[in-house]
């Protein structure tokens, strides 16, 4: 009878840690961030049907990278937790926190737990509260630890070098124009700061808005078609070029130039 | 299994694969939640207060449906200002007649079905098929249909793929009839849809399909103790949802005093509405 080998538990951890995080790591990223009126997701994704960012609630919505089947799985628990949930009480008993702490609980009995690989995930759940102020933003990792960022979140491959471009441009003033064109600029830097940003046009996003304006009580919405070009191509400035409104103008303009604002 | 806790744990159930039905989840994780879990004895329908008289008129560009603001108990008027009218999601109106509590209870129910859907499956329902989960959800309240407890609704919405106004009408078993041009569910429909089979016209605009419902409510107002009449003193007009292609919108309370003021004015000079021509 042979005995199995020995593995301590500081090296089980990280070998399962760093097996969630090379699957995160391949795939491509997801800028959450503030703006004036509400929260936004910007994905590059060139699915329309897979979805990468979407509605939990009234005012929350999920964002996520990683393994689909994976993270799907956990966006519909969350639907299906929300709407219990605001059913068997009341539509305002569903929160953002409380879906955090959920989730968390979940990812963290995965990761710990012998017989299950761990989750190759990592998800934004973001709640827009009723002032600016009380906007959060709940990002979780495939351990199960939850961070409640203050300005953004970034998550997948190269989300460090992303990071560090919006978090040069952000301000939590921005207009959705002003918002958007930035975390497309930011995403379209991953290769880092010494190679050419790539042409990111609306057919590769996915982006959504958490929309405190919305005069109904689902403040979720997409913004994808011609909505998102003119968006991106609102008050680009001198770009100049027409057929620039197409692809990503911001992306034309370089990385560092801040975004004018749109009009005057 | 069906403690408070059950609510807030992710059980396997919740990971499930398949069903994109929020009753079809609640049953399996928390059936108390549900109004078809209940047992009903004989006689609980004297308990519960009855909402009555809906109508509902298409043309083209879309469907009205109004409803009178009374709800009952015996010879008792339990509530003045019920609503019994709603918008079941963006392009779908629900109107319900019978059990009040329980009426206000399917109508969350059926308006989280439907948002629990377009939510999992990334799309909306098409409007039969909101129309046919409706059915269901009548089916599975029969045994408290059995004992009294009748839910009648009336769906009504803008149909996105045939770009027009639809009604659908159900019997307390669940079944399920498409109606054309106009219907009523209710205490007074017989009234209100004697009314409308008069004043209906296909060319209406949503202005006279509007007034076309006021008028066979105050005419099924007129005839019917169960169902109420517009109560100038209190301000209390019927509620009325009109969907078109732009989405589910309720009439403000100010035109629909205006439209009021108009048929109380025409009512005076002629109290039984106005006339359709002999022949």
């Amino acid at each position: 009878m042979s005995i199995p080998f020995y593995v301590a538990p500081e090296q089980q951890m990280k070998d399962r840690a760093d097996y969630a995080r090379k699957g995160i790591a391949r795939g491509r990223s997801v800028v959450v961030l503030h703006y004036a009126d509400g929260i936004l997701f910007v994905a590059e994704n060139r699915s329309q049907a897979l979805h990468k960012v979407s509605e939990i609630y009234d005012r929350i919505a999920f964002a996520a990278v990683g393994r689909y089947n994976e993270f799907e799985n956990l966006r519909q628990a969350g639907i299906r937790y929300a709407d219990l949930r605001g059913y068997s009480y009341d539509r305002t008993d569903v929160t953002g926190r409380g879906l955090a702490n959920t989730y968390a609980q979940v990812l963290g009995t995965i990761f710990s737990s012998g017989g299950d690989k761990p989750y190759e995930v990592e998800i934004v759940v973001a709640e827009l509260g009723t002032t600016p102020a009380l906007d959060q933003i709940y990002r979780l990792t495939y351990d199960g630890s939850v961070a409640d960022e203050a300005n953004f979140a970034v998550m997948g491959g190269s989300a460090d070098v992303i990071a560090e471009v919006v978090s040069r441009g952000f301000n939590p003033d921005l207009s959705l124009a002003e918002a958007a064109q930035l975390a497309v600029r930011a995403l379209s830097a991953d290769g880092g700061p010494n190679a050419a940003p790539r042409v990111l046009g609306v057919d590769a996003l996915e982006v959504a808005i958490l929309d405190r304006t919305r005069a109904l009580p689902r403040k979720f919405r997409r913004i994808k078609g011609d909505r998102l070009a003119a968006l991106l191509a609102d008050g680009s400035g001198p770009a100049g070029d027409p057929s620039a409104a197409r692809p990503t103008p911001s992306s034309v303009n370089g990385v560092e130039e801040p975004p004018k604002k749109p009009g005057t | 299994m069906n403690d408070g806790r059950q609510v807030v744990e992710l059980t396997s159930e919740f990971f499930r694969i398949g069903s994109s039905s929020f009753t079809d989840f609640a049953l399996r994780v928390a059936p108390d939640v549900l109004p078809s879990s209940r047992t009903a004895a004989a006689g609980v329908a004297d308990l519960s207060p009855h909402g009555t008289t809906i109508v509902a008129a298409a043309f083209p560009g879309g469907v009205v449906v109004a409803g009178d603001r009374r709800a009952t108990m015996g010879n008792i008027i339990a509530q003045r200002d019920i609503e019994k009218v709603f918008a079941a999601d963006e392009f779908s109106i629900i109107g319900i007649a019978g059990a009040a509590g329980l009426a206000v209870e399917l109508v969350g129910l059926f308006q989280v079905e439907l948002e629990h859907y377009e939510k999992i499956e990334g799309a909306p329902l098409s409007l039969v098929g909101k129309a046919n989960r409706l059915a269901t959800m009548i089916r599975l309240n029969l045994g408290l249909a059995m004992q009294g407890l009748v839910v009648v609704p009336l769906f009504a919405g803008w149909d996105e793929t045939t770009q027009e106004g639809r009604i659908f009408s159900y019997d307390a078993t669940g079944g399920r009839y498409e109606e054309h041009a106009y219907f009523s569910v209710g205490s007074g429909s017989v009234f209100a849809r004697g009314s409308l089979k008069k004043l209906y016209r296909p060319d209406f605009d949503v202005n006279e399909a509007t007034m076309a419902v006021i008028q066979a409510l105050y005419d099924a107002a007129d005839d019917d103790s169960a169902t109420g009449g517009p109560d100038m003193t209190r301000k209390i007009f019927p509620v009325v949802l009109a969907a078109t292609g732009d989405g589910v919108q309720r009439m403000s309370d100010e035109r629909i005093a205006e439209m009021i003021g108009r048929v109380m004015a025409s009512r005076a000079e002629r109290p039984d509405g106005p006339g359709a021509p002999l022949a």
